[in-house]
């Protein structure tokens, strides 16, 4: 290994030092000449028939170069759904049309119904002011199970009613989990609801759509998580742009926490409208805007029922959820609810059946689909409560309950359909008892007792699915996409390197973690090598970034161009040393002859393959690239297990968490510092989810929680400091790298800690209280606290 | 925002006459005119800047008077030492940045139910000075986002006889960390005085049968048969008007006793 920079390094982030300075490239710092603005004029009512729109004043204002309404997309493509899922009784979803600007109704607080482009934003402004809307206000539909009911107003009145879907998984299993609930010892439920909540990357979504008369070539500058995806979707379902026409580039971009995976219709109508204006045009979301057009994250409403034999045996876990799929199905919504939530429901127990049932809802709000682990958190979190609550209920100790249920051989097949290939879930719940020191506990809670505060301890297990995921399963199960990942790498002439990616960074630090792993492979500097992603004009076609994918799917499309190219340089450092190939052999940017002291540098065999003088030009091409695609043989599962301590203050029923540790098992690492970085920011996300988020809309469909003046995001003295660990580690069998992924297990496993520490914080000291829904704010737990 | 015009007079005369003008509003530091300009929820044609005069800038005490110009800024009234809770409640209104732009006059001219500054007015029983007369606070709040001040009328200083001991507890509204709750207490020449912030439909306002109950004897114990009406409490997304009348009875409680 490299003295610095190699596999297992902690090296400083190289790209925060253009991000630190102020130096970043985002998508709103980049200007066209000639750019016009766009102002989506968005509807102020949940759900509204257009009786019509008048935009003749408007027109005539000073700037205005077109206005746009839905008319005007009556013969293109709809924002399309990439993933189809099928109910329990083998019908494909409901899916309904989603126009790029709202036509003939308007469904949600939000849905862009003109598009004024002008040349300033606020003369945009001041014309969209000036469009006389006649707007017919419906009733709104909000709540999921009234929407459900028989009279209740549709959304889309062409389908057939609200319920997008009504999945069953697995469907075979339905009657022996129903019989083994009936028959068992004891049975825990619980009622949950998990949160709404906002994403709010720290960049807002910004567009800009060129067009290029002489070329007919499009290109779209977008904050997306994968500009590849971007392109495939609006290429070919909405706008009928052949890809060889079609550029998209993300370049630097704020944060994505899983909101810039979507394809928008923002995007769309920037695309469209720079070829019909003949200009480039510019949209930059507003922070109020991005409350009501950013997709939303959780909101699902759960019953989970536990059946154990009498010694707590875990027998059966049956559930009951409506998930908010909003007002239209954005890209991956349908299938989170269900392929990412549903075959996470064993957890880490060996719960012999498993039956989940769920059913997907239409309603007059914002689109929800995948936020920062996507319907991994909402399987953990029911599943973790529901345990804690059933120990409470039987008289064991929590973490007794799980050990005694772990699964502990692998690889180990679970009953709704993934197989683990690896873990060693007592090895993290004992790194997890002595890092938090819960031997400790007891006289911390003495201390704050004399404090008068009352202290809680919450502890939990997790799993995840990540390194999404193998194409050919991913098919069956009714994505619209293979989820593989590629590379290129590109070694320059005098043995630099290039490497373009798939996978997209928006923060997670891939142009210091990826290098480390390439100049590990070869032995040489990682200042040699340079990560190029995030444009479909320089990158081999990709699938982006989400679901903690990045290394385990791009890293490992990275490792076998990497070997490729190490292959064909021995072919040519054999050539050079006049030895065979089989006895080649290359360490630290040296290829070595074994058994003898002949050596040719890494930088004299690449300068051999572009200047191929002395080279075997009958049996080798000369140059030194190679691309990869690597798609995955199974998910990997990154598992963990967390400890929360809480103080209540009964007197206000604030919650302030004290320490909060988290063992967590990633297979091997390749830069520690990143992932302790990955693992800090889940876990805020998830104190956020379980403290302070909630997007909360009112019974006509206004969203109270419009702003940060009601949005609670959390803030530094929101969290405490850390204690992370994840030096257990079984590697993944299935990818070279032994990686399983690190971004979304933090915001997994900590809503359950929290809650399950100010539960037991209000137990301790006597209330007789099971369970608080999300966020635990003051109000809400003083509330509980009286009941 | 919509387009308007900037007046930056250097002193009250000239301001005063720039707010003859029907379509001109004042700005003190921003920190609520901007963001509602920002969303086009206001249009004025002509703002007058208050934050270039330099006589309503500054504090100094005399006599037991802390006199506080109205375009002083929270951060530097965070900074004096002789009137300590005040500073205290200053040092914790928003941000940083907040606190460098916000100002004092701003602050009380608009008079937010869940602000800080009202509660510490009404709590010492200060005088709101304009240009053109004092005014009580007793006498100067009058509900929510409503003051006794007259239309082009300038907060130029607000006087706080500095109380022989004063405590402001505050209970943050997660999300905007304005008050959910705000409790001053002073213990002053005439007596005790309570004022209550950010749980009132009506505003802020005084807690009078706390102040009767205290001032026959200062001790936390005595609000313990006190209970405060729910009724005209806010209730929202953040607190029920239950639980905020009882934040009003454990910040009051808080304040006695940091007082001692």
């Amino acid at each position: 290994m490299p003295a610095d920079g190699g596999i297992g390094a902690s090296t400083k982030r190289r790209e925060d030092v253009r991000f630190l300075t102020g130096n970043g490239n985002y998508t709103d710092d980049i200007n066209a000449n000639g750019q016009a603005y766009v102002y989506f004029l968005r509807s102020e009512m949940a759900h509204a028939k257009i009786n019509s729109i008048d935009t003749s004043d408007a027109e005539k204002m000073d700037g205005v170069i077109r206005i746009f309404t839905g008319e005007d997309f009556v013969e293109v493509g709809g924002v399309p759904c990439g993933w189809e899922v099928t109910d329990r009784f083998g019908n494909a979803m409901q899916e309904p049309r989603h126009p790029i600007l709202a036509h003939g109704k308007a469904r949600h607080v939000g849905d862009p119904i003109c598009a004024v482009v002008a040349e300033t934003l606020e003369q945009a402004r001041d014309a969209a002011e000036a469009i006389e809307l006649d707007l017919e206000e419906l009733p709104a539909v909000i709540d999921m199970k009234s929407a459900l009911a028989e009279d209740s107003p549709k959304v889309h009145d062409e389908l057939e009613s609200n319920l997008c879907y009504d999945w069953g998984f697995v469907e075979e299993n339905r009657d022996a989990v129903d019989e083994a609930i009936k028959n068992a010892h004891h049975v825990t439920t619980l009622e949950l609801r998990n949160n709404r909540l906002i994403a709010n990357p720290m960049e807002p979504r910004v567009a800009i759509g060129m067009f290029d008369r002489t070329t007919d070539e499009h290109t779209l500058y977008t904050t997306s998580q994968n500009p590849h995806v971007i392109r495939l979707l609006m290429g070919a379902f909405v706008l009928g742009i052949p890809e060889h026409k079609l550029r998209v580039i993300s370049p630097d971009v704020g944060g994505g926490f899983g909101t810039k995976i979507f394809h928008y219709a923002e995007e769309a109508f920037c695309t469209f409208a720079a070829k019909a204006v003949n200009r480039p045009v510019k949209w930059t979301c507003s922070r109020s805007e991005a409350f009501v057009s950013d997709a939303h994250g959780r909101d699902h409403v759960t019953k989970i029922e536990l059946a154990m034999d009498e010694d707590g045996n875990f027998l059966a876990v049956r559930t009951d959820t409506h998930a908010n799929m909003g007002a239209y199905l954005s890209t991956f919504a349908p299938s989170v609810p269900t392929w990412l939530h549903g075959t996470l429901m064993a957890g880490n127990y060996k719960t012999p059946l498993i039956y989940v049932n769920v059913k997907a809802v239409f309603t007059n709000t914002v689109p929800v689909d995948a936020y920062r682990g996507a319907g991994r958190p909402e399987a953990s979190f029911q599943l973790e409560r529901v345990i804690d609550k059933a120990a409470y209920e039987i008289g064991k100790d929590p973490i007794e309950l799980r050990r005694q249920n772990f699964i502990t051989e692998f690889p180990y097949a679970t009953p709704v359909a993934v197989e683990y290939d690896t873990g060693d879930y007592n090895a993290t719940m004992d790194k997890m008892i002595e890092i938090a020191d819960l031997a400790g506990f007891e006289k911390r809670a003495a201390e704050s007792a004399d404090n008068g505060k009352l202290r809680g301890l919450g502890v939990n297990c997790y799993i995840e699915a990540c390194g999404i995921a193998p194409s050919n399963l991913v098919g069956q199960l009714g994505a619209r996409a293979g989820l593989y990942e590629s590379a290129t790498v590109r070694v320059n002439a005098t043995g630099s390197i290039s490497v373009m990616t798939g996978s997209h960074s928006h923060g997670q630090g891939h142009e210091t973690a990826f290098p480390q792993v390439i100049a590990e492979m070869i032995g040489i500097d990682p200042s040699q090598v340079d990560i190029v992603h995030g444009d479909t004009s320089k990158v081999p076609m990709g699938m982006g970034t989400y679901g903690s994918r990045s290394l385990a799917v791009g890293g490992s499309a990275m490792v076998r161009a990497t070997e490729k190219i190490i292959n064909k340089a021995k072919k040519i450092a054999a050539h050079l040393m006049e030895a065979s190939e089989g006895d080649i052999e290359l360490k630290d940017g040296q290829f070595t002859v074994a058994g003898t002291d002949k050596s040719v540098a890494w930088g004299d065999v690449t300068l051999a393959a572009y200047v191929p003088h002395n080279y075997p030009l009958e049996d080798l091409e000369p140059g030194l690239e190679e691309t990869a695609f690597y798609d995955p043989a199974n998910f990997t599962y990154p598992s963990g297990a967390y400890a929360c301590e809480v103080e209540v203050d009964p007197e206000t029923g604030k919650v302030t968490i004290e320490r909060f540790s988290a063992a967590d098992d990633f297979g091997n690492i390749v830069n520690p510092m990143i992932v302790d970085g990955q693992v800090h920011g889940g876990i805020g996300q998830g104190i956020g989810q379980a403290l302070l988020e909630q997007a909360v809309y009112d019974e006509d469909g206004q969203l109270i929680s419009g702003s940060y003046m009601d949005y609670a995001m959390p803030r530094a003295d929101d969290v405490p400091f850390y204690t992370v660990d994840h030096s257990c580690q079984t590697p993944c069998t299935h990818n070279p790298l032994g990686v399983k992924g690190c971004g979304e297990a933090g915001a997994i496993g900590s809503p359950p800690a929290v809650v399950n520490a100010v539960v037991d914080a209000l137990r301790r000291a006597g209330q007789d209280i099971t369970h608080i829904d999300m966020p635990l704010t003051p109000s809400r737990v003083w509330q509980a606290m009286q009941s | 925002m919509y387009a308007f015009d900037v007046e930056t007079p250097s002193s009250v005369a000239e301001a005063v006459a720039a707010l003859k003008d029907e379509e001109a509003t004042a700005l003190g530091g921003g920190q609520t005119l901007i963001p509602t300009l920002k969303q086009r929820l206001a249009a004025p044609e002509k703002l007058v800047s208050l934050s270039g005069i330099a006589e309503m800038k500054g504090i100094s005490t005399d006599g037991g008077v802390l006199t506080i110009g109205g375009a002083t800024i929270h951060a530097d009234v965070a900074a004096q030492g002789d009137y300590p809770a005040l500073a205290a409640l200053a040092g914790n209104i928003g941000d940083p940045a907040v606190r460098n732009r916000g100002t004092i006059g701003g602050s009380l001219a608009n008079n937010d139910p869940s602000a800080c500054y009202p509660a510490a007015v009404l709590g010492t029983g200060a005088t709101i000075v304009t240009n053109t007369r004092e005014i009580a606070a007793d006498d100067y709040f009058q509900g929510m986002f409503t003051t006794a001040l007259e239309e082009g009328e300038i907060i130029t200083a607000v006087k706080f006889p500095i109380p022989e001991a004063a405590s402001y507890q505050k209970f943050d509204q997660p999300a905007s960390r304005f008050a959910l709750v705000g409790v001053f207490v002073a213990k002053t020449a005439d007596g005790v005085r309570v004022a209550v912030t950010g749980a009132s439909e009506e505003g802020v306002f005084r807690w009078s049968e706390a102040e009767t109950a205290l001032n026959k004897e200062f001790r936390s114990d005595a609000l313990m048969d006190l209970n405060i009406n729910a009724m005209n409490m806010i209730g929202d997304l953040h607190g029920t008007k239950e639980y905020r009348a009882h934040l009003v009875k454990v910040m009051t409680r808080r304040a006695i006793n940091a007082i001692g």
